[in-house]
């Protein structure tokens, strides 16, 4: 009976996986998702210039131009833009990847700027034609970030609610002082980059360094606010220092030359294990489609981001995921001298499972280190490498588990039918 | 006479290196690499040092306005090379050491651990030595993927080594003493499963070398090269490092009484 589970199991699955496999213009429902080198797009790595911050406040620093950078992103309206910081001895990476841009260069510019934050002063401008509302107008004062020294999280002593401390440096905090003057009761917008990012109301005139702003924020808005001022108050230049940009043109040859070296490599190892194990490589060919659509179906369903490298992954593991199959039925050639048939079966399964467990995670050590999944910093965290690691790891898990648990399920059937079908000389 | 072959591999490989060098890539040296293709089906490659990016962009700007459409852009700054390699020797330092302490945990001795890591060893430096000929001839550029490639054909070049260990370790049960014919019967006997666990391999590498496009062909060709090194380290160097030690320390001990 439990053959009969193992194999309605593995025949399920199998049915499941190819449906979600099926090619791109069949199942719109799940998609691959192709890297850049495959979609086109561009991946920039900027460095932050961070030597004129003092140590204490470099992560502070870092947070807001990161935030800066991710902002400044969303703005160009591709799908999917990903911003990542890195840590390499010292240097400071930012890894802005934008899939399916058209012009890199404008891209870098408005990227690499510097941020602004500047305080403004809401004026009526009376309207020209009678009876319409006068509208409002920002006015830029000349309190700039430079004079903001820094922006924190505080508890309102009395409230207990999240609140923003600012402190000035005492330059800024005299021209605070005028400001508040002019605006008592009026809202004292904080622009950066353009864009307001908060507009509290003065509520008297300030004279000391530090100020609050209170409202009702949550623990999270006030924490992104301060992000943003420190992005203004602590500016960092960034420097382009890696660009990498494939065009649609290009990408798309590799996905038809991948899609046709996959297939074509594939036959030839199908076509191996037939011609060196007979019977049995047909088996092992069974095992090595389930493979395929398991492999597939989980790309999609993850998702897996696919990359050149990541391809020459997965064909790599198609290639090891026969291996376990050729040790098995290597084994099962000298088993089969010495007993019955089915029992050898059995025994070449024990005895070949310890090389194929240990020479297997030996490779998973190693794709291990290369993906490097707990973002080791000394290590690559991104990237290329990581692509072909991730697919290399997934392929060997993978195949482990169409390698021993399904061959073997479908190797039993056989033999469970007839007395001997396997002989493969 | 297997000791003579390796020695010669490993000094003729060196002794490329030594030659001609590596043709070291942007991704090490820094520069700019450029393709456009034109309306009339022409394309163009351009390169750059490092300190030429400014007309590297200007030219960019240039040639899109007249219509030339950008297969691909690659700049790479000066500061990135270094990073690259230090990170490359991080990794491979702390792979190959998992490796070692794997098999070496496996197998119950260092001794199988350490002559699997030293054969692994003797990959890469056929790998380097080789690449250092095909960039002479062939102008194949070490580059990021060339990297990777490197730290995978250390798990490749294992993967075999392990099967023979496999065997070894089944044989030293019953026949403690001999390590040498024991060896020796390990490695005619996982011969064909080796090779046809590499052929695997090599069929789906030589898809990628014929057909899966320029991006990946020289990172095909290194896995390629690494593999069958591999193949043939695991019987040549691994094995024969292994059983030299073994016996060297049973000598030791039997001097020692």
């Amino acid at each position: 009976m439990k053959k009969i589970w193992s194999l309605s199991f593995i025949a399920i699955l199998t049915l499941a996986a190819a449906f979600i496999s099926l090619p791109l213009n069949v199942n719109k429902k799940f998609d691959l998702k192709l890297g850049l080198d495959l979609a086109g797009g561009s991946r920039l790595v900027f460095e932050a210039d961070v030597t004129k911050i003092s140590t204490d406040r470099k992560e502070t620093a870092l947070a807001g131009v990161r935030d800066v950078i991710e902002r400044r992103v969303n703005l160009f309206g591709v799908s999917e833009p990903t911003v990542q910081t890195s840590r390499f001895e010292g240097k400071d990476r930012i890894i802005v990847e934008l899939p399916g841009i058209k012009d890199t260069k404008e891209a870098v510019d408005l990227i690499g700027k510097t941020a602004q934050l500047v305080f403004a002063e809401v004026r009526e401008v009376p309207s020209d034609e009678p009876g319409a509302s006068p509208s409002a107008e920002l006015v830029p004062t000349d309190l700039t970030g430079a004079d903001l020294e820094s922006a924190s999280v505080v508890f309102d002593s009395q409230t207990g609610k999240p609140a923003i401390s600012l402190q000035f440096t005492s330059e800024g905090g005299n021209k605070f002082a005028a400001i508040t003057k002019r605006n008592v009761g009026k809202p004292l917008p904080i622009v950066l980059d353009q864009e307001i990012v908060t507009q509290p109301t003065v509520q008297e005139e300030i004279i000391s360094n530090q100020a609050q702003i209170t409202g009702s924020f949550t623990v999270e808005e006030a924490k992104k606010l301060s992000i943003q001022l420190n992005a203004g108050a602590l500016p960092v230049p960034i420097n382009l220092v890696q660009e990498t940009t494939v065009g649609a043109t290009l990408g798309a040859l590799s996905v038809r030359q991948s899609i046709l070296a996959g297939i074509v490599g594939v036959s030839m190892v199908a076509l191996f294990m037939i011609l060196a194990y007979g019977k049995l490589g047909i088996v092992a060919d069974l095992g090595l489609f389930i493979f395929a659509v398991i492999t597939i179906a989980l790309y999609k369903l993850i998702p897996i981001t696919l990359t050149l490298p990541g391809i020459a992954g997965f064909m790599l593991s198609v290639g090891m995921a026969v291996d376990s199959n050729i040790l098995i039925f290597e084994r099962f050639k000298e088993e089969k001298l010495i007993r019955a048939i089915p029992d050898a079966l059995e025994v070449s399964f024990g005895r070949a499972w310890d090389s194929i467990r240990d020479a297997n995670i030996a490779t998973l050590v190693t794709a291990f280190i290369l993906a490097n999944p707990l973002d080791w910093q000394f290590l690559h965290t991104s990237g290329p490498v990581r692509g072909f690691a991730i697919t290399l790891a997934m392929g060997i898990a993978i195949s482990l588990f169409t390698g021993i648990f399904v061959s073997r399920n479908l190797l039993r059937l056989f033999i469970g039918k007839s007395g001997e079908p396997l002989k493969n000389d | 006479m297997k000791y003579r072959w390796l020695y010669l591999l490993i000094s003729g490989t060196v002794l490329a290196m030594a030659k001609w060098g590596m043709a070291i890539g942007i991704d090490f040296t820094g520069g700019v690499v450029a393709e456009y293709t034109f309306s009339n089906g022409e394309s163009k490659t351009l390169k750059y040092a490092p300190a030429k990016i400014d007309q590297a962009e200007k030219e960019r700007a240039e040639l899109k306005n007249q219509g030339a459409t950008e297969i691909r852009f690659e700049n790479v700054g000066p500061s990135i090379g270094p990073e690259l390699v230090k990170k490359t020797v991080y990794a491979l330092l702390v792979s190959s050491g998992a490796i070692l302490l794997w098999i070496a945990y496996r197998f119950k001795s260092f001794k199988f651990g350490v002559s699997a890591t030293l054969a692994t060893l003797h990959d890469s430096l056929v790998l380097l030595g080789s690449f250092s000929l095909l960039g002479h001839f062939l102008g194949a550029e070490m580059d990021f993927l060339f990297v990777t490639a490197m730290l995978t054909v250390l798990s490749f070049s294992v993967h075999d080594t392990i099967v023979v260990y496999d065997r070894i370790r089944e044989f030293r049960k019953k026949f403690p003493d001999d390590t040498y014919s024991l060896a020796n019967n390990a490695i005619s006997e996982t011969m064909v499963r080796s090779l046809n666990n590499s052929f695997t391999i090599i069929f789906m590498l030589i898809a990628l070398i014929l057909m899966g496009g320029e991006t990946v062909r020289w990172f095909a060709v290194a896995l390629l090269v690494g593999t069958i090194s591999g193949t043939y380290s695991s019987p040549f160097v691994a094995v024969p490092i292994f059983v030299t030690w073994d016996e060297l320390g049973k000598r030791f001990k039997a001097l020692k009484k």
